[in-house]
Formats: C-alpha cells, structure tokens, sequence
C-alpha cells in the first residue's frame, strides 16, 4: 500500500490541479459556449438555437463601439508602449549612473492596481480642477483639455493611463533582452568598426525578436482583457463612449441580466486572446522540446 | 559465490525508439567494470538501469544474486556518484553525507563515527561545515565519493564522475579512485566516454555502441584485440591506424602513392579473403631496426605531418588512401613532405572485414 | 551589452559631455512623468477642499490636514455604508493570504512534478495548465457565478479565495517549473538512492533551495490578488467585498459632496501594500512579472 502511494504520488499530486482545470477553465469554457448558443436572457437555458445571440450581438450599436474601441485602445498601447518601452531601455542601457533609481520609478506603475491608476488619473484629466484648470491658472485662459468627458476623445485618456502603467514594464522587458544579447558579438561589431548606432539597429535590435513577440503578447492580452481601468476611469463613458468588450460583457452579465449576450461576448473576447495567444504558444511549446 | 552484479537480455526502449538491445554482463567481487562508449551509446541508460533509476522493458538484473529487476533504488544495495555530483545544496557536507543513513533510520552516533571515518579516508575532515557552494570541484568530487562510500554498498555507481574536473585534477582523482577500488576490494561499475580513463581503471571494459554491447573484455584484450573497427577506432589514443588492404597469396598489399604498393607477408598463416583493413597500432609502426623478426617489414613512406607529443613524436602519412599515424621517438629525423625510412610490425595486427567491420584473425 | 559608451573615439568630449547631459535630462523628464500622478495624489490628498478648488493641481500644499486619510480609512461612504476602506482592506488581507498561500504550495508541489517527476501526460497536464493563464476570465464569469452559488460560498470571502486560487495555480505551477526544471536531474536520482521518498525529496531537498522562486510567487499572487477588481466586484456582496471595489465605490458615490482629497487617500492606502511590496521586493516582483509573461 506505502509503496504503491509512494509510486503513484506524482499522479496523485498533480491529480486535484487537473481535474480542477478540467471544471473551472474548460468545463466553464463549454458552459459558456453552450450558454452563448440558446436563447438565455435573464436565466439559462439550455436548448441550443444557434447563433442567434451573435447576430445580435453583432447587430448592437453599443458592441459596435466596444469593438471600435478595442480596435483604437489596442493598437495605441500596444504601439505607444513598445516604443517608450524600447526608448527607455536603450536610453537606461548607456551606462546610466541612477540607473536602479530610474528604472524603479518607471516601473512602479505595474505594481498598482489599475483601479489606483484609473482614479488617479481620472483626477488629474478632470476638466474642472485638473490639468486644464492648472493651464488655464497660468493665464492661458483659452485652453481646453476635456477628454475625459469627450464622448469622441475619451478612449485616448484610457491609452494614456494604459501607456502610464505598462510601459515601464515593456522597458524592464527589453532591457533585460538588451542585456541578454552575446557580449561577444558586440565586441566582435566593435573590433569591426561599427558605430553604436548601427550595432542597435543591425545586430541587437534584430536578435531581440522573441522578447518583442512577448512584449506584444502580454499587451495585446492586458489590452483585450482590461476592464478595470475604464471603470475607474470613465466608468464606460460618456455615455458607453469608452465601453470595451470586457466592460461590455460585464455590464450584460451583472447589469442588464442578458446572459445569451454576456456568453456570447465573453466567446468572442476569449476566440480574439486566442488568435493572438495560440500561434505563440503552440511555438513556444514545440521549440522547447 | 554468486556474482556481484548480472544482467540478462536487458531491453530499454522508450515506446519505439530502443535505447538498449539485449545486455548481457556479469561482473565478480572486486571487479572495475568500465562502461564506455561515445555519447549516445546508452552507457548511462544502462547504468540508470542497474541503479533502479529508469524502468527496463526487457530481462534482468541482479544485484550480490539477489533478484532486482523491479526493486527501488534504495533497496538495491548501491552507491552513486554523479557527474555534476548532485550534491545537495542547502546541506552542509556533514549533512550531504549522512542523509542517505538519516533517511534509513541510522542511529547517530553510528552516522558520526562513519561520517568522521570516510572523512578522515577522503581528507576532508575540515570541510564537513561547509556548504557546495563554497567548494572546489576536486573537493565536491572528494564529497560526492564520500556520500557513496559511507553507504557501504555491494556495488558502487559511477556516472562520468571526473568529466567535470580540469585535466590536471581528472588525473589525480583518477588515481585516487583506482586506489580506493584497490583498498576497498569494492565492486565498481563505472561509465565514461574517455577511453584512456577505461584503460586505466577497469579490470573489465564494456564498449557500447548505438545500444549494442561492441565487445566484453580485459583492457589489453579490448586494446590488442578488438572485436570490430568501432572499437579498434575507439579505444587508444591516436587511434588504431586502419588500412584498406588486399591479400594475395599470403601476402599483404598496402597501396602507396607514386610507388610500389608495399607488400607484407602475413603472420601466422591465417586465411584471411581478398579485401581486407589492416588494423595497426602507431606503436607498430616503427623506425627500422627497432624491432626485427618475421613480420617486421621496412618501407618508405611520405610525410604529411610532424606533431611532436613530448616524449613521442607522431609521424602522419598515407597509405591505401587513408591516414596512418606512426608513433615514433622524439629524435625522429621526420620532416613534412620528405620521405622516412619505418618498418611495420605486423605481430599483433588485427584484420577487420570492410563492410561489416568484424575482426577477421 | 552596456559596453558601447566606451567604444567612440570619433566623438569630441564635449560632444560626449552634451549628449550625456540630454540623456539625463530626457530621461529625468521621463521619470517625472511617472511620478507625476504619484506626486499629485499624494499632495491633493493632504489638501483641504478649499484649496484644491482654488489652487493648481501641481501646487504644493500651503497647509497639510490629515483629516482626508482619516476620512477615508474610516468614514468614507461607498454606496450605502459609511465605513470608510478600513472593513474591506481587511477583507482583502483576509483574502490575500490564504489565497496567495495555498496556490503557491499547490504550484511548487506541481512544478516539483512536473519538472522532475516525468511522467507520460505531464507535459500535455502542463499544457492544459498554461492554457488557463491566458483565459480571459469573462468567459468563466457566469459558471463560475452559478457554482458558487452551488456551492452555498456566493458573495463570501471563501468563495472569492477559491476564485483566485483555481485561476492562480497556472501561473504558480509555471513560476515553481521553471525554476525546477534547471535543477540538474542527477540530484533527485542521488536523492533516491539514498533512499528518500517523493515527499522526503520535496521537503528536504527542493523546498530549501525555492526560497527566490518561493517569494516570487507570493508577490506575485499577493499583487494579483490584491489589485484584483474583475473576480472582486462580480462575486462579492456588500460585506465581503475587497480595497479594490470600496475604492471604486467610494471615488464613484454620487451622494453628499464630491471630496478628492478622501478619494486620493483612498486610492493610496488601497495601493500601499503593493507599493510597500514593489519597493521591498522589487527585484522579486520584475522576475515574476517577466516569468510570468516572457515564459509563458
């Protein structure tokens, strides 16, 4: 019996992890594949009717907004963020004397919850008492900078505190690959003759491909998931203005008690993470053998 | 009295791909058996195999006659020394070594007098507080040994343990190991891919290839008399010269360029068929006159290459189209692209086969 | 890298001299951006109300009044309580710990698996595993819902605990694999010989060796955890819920008069235990954020 327990112990230990993944990741994933093909509304229903909850799903104006939203909001962190992530860390990897100081201060963002920044900054883009009111205390009466209840503008003062946040990580990140790259083939550039500038763009920018593929991922996935940082932020608005899938989904599950809806946009979100998480996966699972 | 470790017709495959094919050793009280082989060979499946580390798929093995085929590493009555030492790293070296009998349930006061004893046998008696970390190589070689020796096992393991040490240190500990083997009288099976360690050690050598047993023996038997050219290639350092040949009428015909073949008679009279590979140790190629008898025959070859080695100096040319290094004397008057006077000595030549590589005489 | 600044003997040394200097001086500028909001919230959180309405935002305070934190520590109303933050941060240190707790044991005794203990499956198990990390966690809000419901722990702490502890245990188990997997093979063959069984092995050997990999997946689980909004406002009730949610609740009341210095405090004080964790830990905290992303 001890010997047996003994031998099975391995199985035994990753038992309860797989069979938990099995109910609360994929079971639930089914549960909400099957829910996003019924009629369900307020309660559940069962009976399959197809697709009926995506056509109407896709017929709403306010999903419509969200996916526009997510088209605008995803692209700009993800851009922006890449680039002040990458500016950094070649500006931090000269040899900086407060190098540790800096890149604390560039990354303590990522350790606040987004619900911190989002107040923050929503305080701070208040037309009333914030940056507009300090611009125009400094005798530039004329000035304006009403964003955040610009049902037009909004989204962008989403990007801005997104950008805040992440790009400090995207920096960590790529100092690190830039710190990773062979010594030698730098020194063997240098015995060559090639400037600093050339070394970057021709030899340590390029070998640095898998860490801006990762860079990207992890984005692209924080930018899809986000929901936090609009509540706090605008809270969806003006109006559903600033509304994402994810708050979307939220406000159909929780508020409006449109479970067909909910299920239906929760797939949609989860099958747009794939399309950008499954390709790098299944690579980085079968270089690893 | 039963052997100290028997092994029948083991098999290890991992689903198809078959590691192992049909193993067969036996090794007595105080035997050094060396398994050696390039890398891939299966030497340390086989010997994972012996210590109940890895499941086998076919056959047997028994450990002092006692059946082991499914029995768990700790039952088998065995000590393992590592390649990268698997020392614990937490542990201090006192603790490293008393784990095994800590986990058996020794008392202390036993765990300490045998701890102070292979100490003291191992010279690391003011090491015992100190962590790896804070160790040499040669000194966690030394602690590695003494977490195996305490245990005091029929049989102790030997997993590449010096490939890890510079070349210097690999020599010394190579002796130590040999003398220890010599005062403890203990039963050692022992994997490398260095041959010149295979020599030097063993008391049995094992040449393994693709997971194929090549040949079984004494290392001078493995060395004069090699089962096939893999192992005739592989055991001797340069290696054993391997001639394209042809045999007629009890002679030997080596081709060589821009001259007459040169021309052999064969020892011993063996049968021998038309196209044969002479095999040659550097050693038995000589300067003339430094050996006679029958079989010692003298000829002018071309020089390709001088490397002097110190105390010898080897001589490359080439005959029947493939390289052949002579071991010859540092004052050798050889000069690259100059012809030199040596002769052959064909007593102890082996013949192999072309094709299938087998020994012939 | 880092060895190029020494390698430009085209340059003049002023040439170097003003081009270190903008480099300081881009880089600084830089930094004040990200402290801005920091510094911002800080000031206007000891500012009375009268002087945020008539001074600058960046104004330092003329006279410093910590009657806001006060406030917002045990007075601040969220919807319809007026408690202030201190009931749910001590909701979520409630919830933190033995979230952050159990999913790290679960992940090291499953990464010691399947790092070490290789069997047929455990890599596709892994697989399934890493799988989880990438979900978003709207696609299991609404069963998730219903099973605690089910499972009688709707709107509970305990209900919430479980929560982050099946959707924490992907990542804990990538943080203990990775860093077991770098563990040479022979150790736990040498382990064996002497004896020692699965457990054994784990406590003796591998566990006093985790110590880094160890505090990187409590920090971060706690950050996780603690900066969790999305689990917090859909399976909380009004006495359960955690910082995150009261915050948002408090900065978003509608009732009474708007009071920024309170929201800012409150802001701060959900976001001092990360913070403190970031400032102690911080080595710590960028390998889990790396591990957790570059790896996964």
């Amino acid at each position: 019996m001890f010997d047996w327990l003994e031998r099975q112990a391995p199985k035994l230990v990753l038992a309860p992890s797989f069979a938990a993944m099995l109910l609360f990741v994929y079971g639930f994933i089914g549960w909400t594949a099957w829910v996003s093909l019924t009629k369900s509304r307020l309660l559940p229903k069962y009976e399959i009717d197809g697709f009926g909850q995506y056509e109407r799903l896709f017929n709403a104006p306010r999903w419509d907004v969200a996916i526009e939203n997510l088209a605008i909001f995803g692209i700009l962190f993800i851009g922006v963020s890449m680039a002040l992530g990458l500016l950094l860390a070649i500006l931090l990897d000269q040899r900086i004397r407060a190098e540790g100081a800096l890149r604390t201060i560039y990354l303590y963002p990522m350790a606040l919850s987004m619900i911190v920044t989002g107040t923050a900054w929503k305080w701070i883009l208040n037309p009333g008492l914030g940056i507009e009111a300090m611009v125009k205390g400094w005798g530039f009466d004329t000035f304006t900078f009403g964003w955040l209840v610009d049902p037009d503008m909004a989204i962008y003062t989403v990007v801005i505190a997104g950008v805040w946040q992440a790009s400090g990580f995207v920096m960590a990140l790529f100092l690190a690959g830039l710190r990773s790259v062979d010594s030698e083939i730098i020194k063997a550039a240098q015995v060559d003759g090639i400037p600093t500038t050339r070394i970057y763009t021709a030899i340590i920018i390029p070998s640095m491909a898998p860490i801006f593929l990762s860079a990207f991922i992890v984005l692209a996935h924080l930018a899809i998931k986000s929901f936090d940082l609009v509540i706090a932020l605008t809270g969806g608005g003006p109006g559903y203005a600033t509304d994402l899938p994810a708050t979307y989904m939220y406000a159909m599950a929780f508020s409006r008690g449109d479970l067909g809806q909910a299920a239906s946009s929760a797939m949609i979100m989860m099958m747009i993470v794939f399309a950008v998480v499954v390709p790098y996966l299944y690579s980085e699972l079968r270089t690893r053998k | 009295m039963a052997p100290v470790l028997t092994i029948r017709n083991l098999r290890k495959a991992y689903g198809e791909t078959v590691i192992l094919h049909d193993v067969n050793i036996e090794i007595e009280e105080g035997d050094f058996l060396v398994l050696v082989g390039p890398s891939g060979c299966g030497k340390s499946t086989l010997l994972n195999c012996i210590a109940g580390l890895e499941p086998i798929t076919g056959g047997s093995v028994a450990i002092g006659g006692r059946e082991m085929t499914k029995a768990p590493p700790k039952d088998r009555d065995i000590a393992m020394v590592f390649q990268s030492y698997a020392l614990y790293p937490t542990m201090t070296v006192a603790k490293n070594i008393t784990f095994g009998m800590k986990v058996r349930g020794v008392d202390s006061a036993t765990q300490k007098r045998k701890l102070e004893e292979v100490a003291r046998q191992l010279q690391i008696s003011q090491l015992l507080d100190r962590k790896p970390g804070q160790l040499s190589g040669g000194q966690r070689q030394r602690v590695a040994m003494g977490r195996a020796l305490v245990r005091e096992p029929k049989l102790f393991l030997f997993d590449e343990p010096l490939s890890n040490l510079d070349a210097k240190l690999r020599v010394e500990m190579r002796t130590e190991i040999k003398r220890l083997h010599q005062d403890l009288g203990a039963s050692m099976v022992y994997v490398t891919h260095d041959q010149i360690e295979a020599m030097t050690l063993a008391t049995k050598i094992v040449v393994m290839k693709g997971g194929v047993i090549q040949q079984i023996g004494a290392p001078s038997e493995i060395y004069n008399r090699p089962a096939n050219m893999f192992v005739a290639d592989f055991m001797g350092s340069p290696a054993m010269n391997l001639i394209p040949a042809t045999v007629e009428n009890g002679q030997v015909a080596i081709a060589r360029e821009g001259d007459e073949p040169i021309l052999i008679d064969l020892p011993g009279g063996a049968s021998l068929p038309r196209d044969v590979v002479l095999g040659l140790r550097p050693e038995d190629i000589v300067e003339p006159g430094a050996r006679s008898g029958a079989h010692v025959v003298p000829a002018r070859c071309k020089v390709e290459v001088v490397e002097p080695a110190g105390a010898d100096t080897y001589v490359v040319s080439r005959l029947g189209g493939a390289a052949v290094t002579a071991r010859l004397s540092a004052e050798t008057q050889a000069r690259a692209g100059q012809p030199l006077d040596v002769a052959f000595d064909l007593g102890k030549a082996s013949f192999f086969e072309p094709q299938t590589g087998a020994r012939l005489n | 890298m880092s060895d190029l600044s020494g390698y430009t003997p085209e340059r003049t040394d002023w040439g170097r001299f003003a081009l270190r200097w903008g480099l300081f001086v881009i880089l600084g500028l830089f930094a004040l951006w990200y402290l801005a909001p920091l510094f911002v919230m800080l000031t206007t959180s000891v500012k009375t109300l009268e002087e945020i309405r008539t001074g600058s935002l960046i104004a330092l305070p003329r006279e410093i009044t910590f009657e806001p934190w006060a406030k917002a520590w045990s007075q601040a109303c969220s919807g319809i309580t007026c408690e202030g933050l201190r009931p749910y941060f001590f909701n979520s240190i409630l919830l933190a710990v033995p979230s952050v707790a159990i999913s790290t044991v679960i992940g090291a005794l499953n990464g010691y698996v399947i790092a070490q203990w290789r069997f047929r499956g455990a890599d596709t198990i892994f697989a399934l595993l890493l799988f989880g990390c990438f979900i978003p966690f709207q696609v299991v809000l609404l069963p998730m819902a219903k099973m605690l419901g089910l499972l009688g722990l709707a709107g509970t702490i305990p209900g919430l605990m479980l929560v982050h502890v099946v959707y924490g245990i992907g990542f804990t188990t990538l943080f203990f694999r990775n860093f077991y997997v770098t563990i040479p093979a022979d150790l736990l063959k040498a382990a064996k010989v002497d004896g020692a069984g699965f457990l054994r092995i784990f406590v003796s050997i591998f566990l006093p060796l985790s110590v880094p990999i160890v505090v990187v997946s409590i920090i971060w689980q706690f950050t996780q955890i603690w900066n969790d909004f999305l689990f917090g406002v859909s399976f909380s009730s009004a006495g359960s819920q955690p910082v995150t949610v009261a915050l948002n609740n408090i900065v978003n009341s509608t009732t009474g008069v708007k009071e920024y210095n309170v929201d800012m405090a409150a802001a701060i004080i959900a976001a001092l235990p990360t913070l403190l964790v970031y400032v102690v830990a911080g080595k710590y905290f960028i390998r889990g954020l790396t591990a957790g992303s570059v790896k996964g």
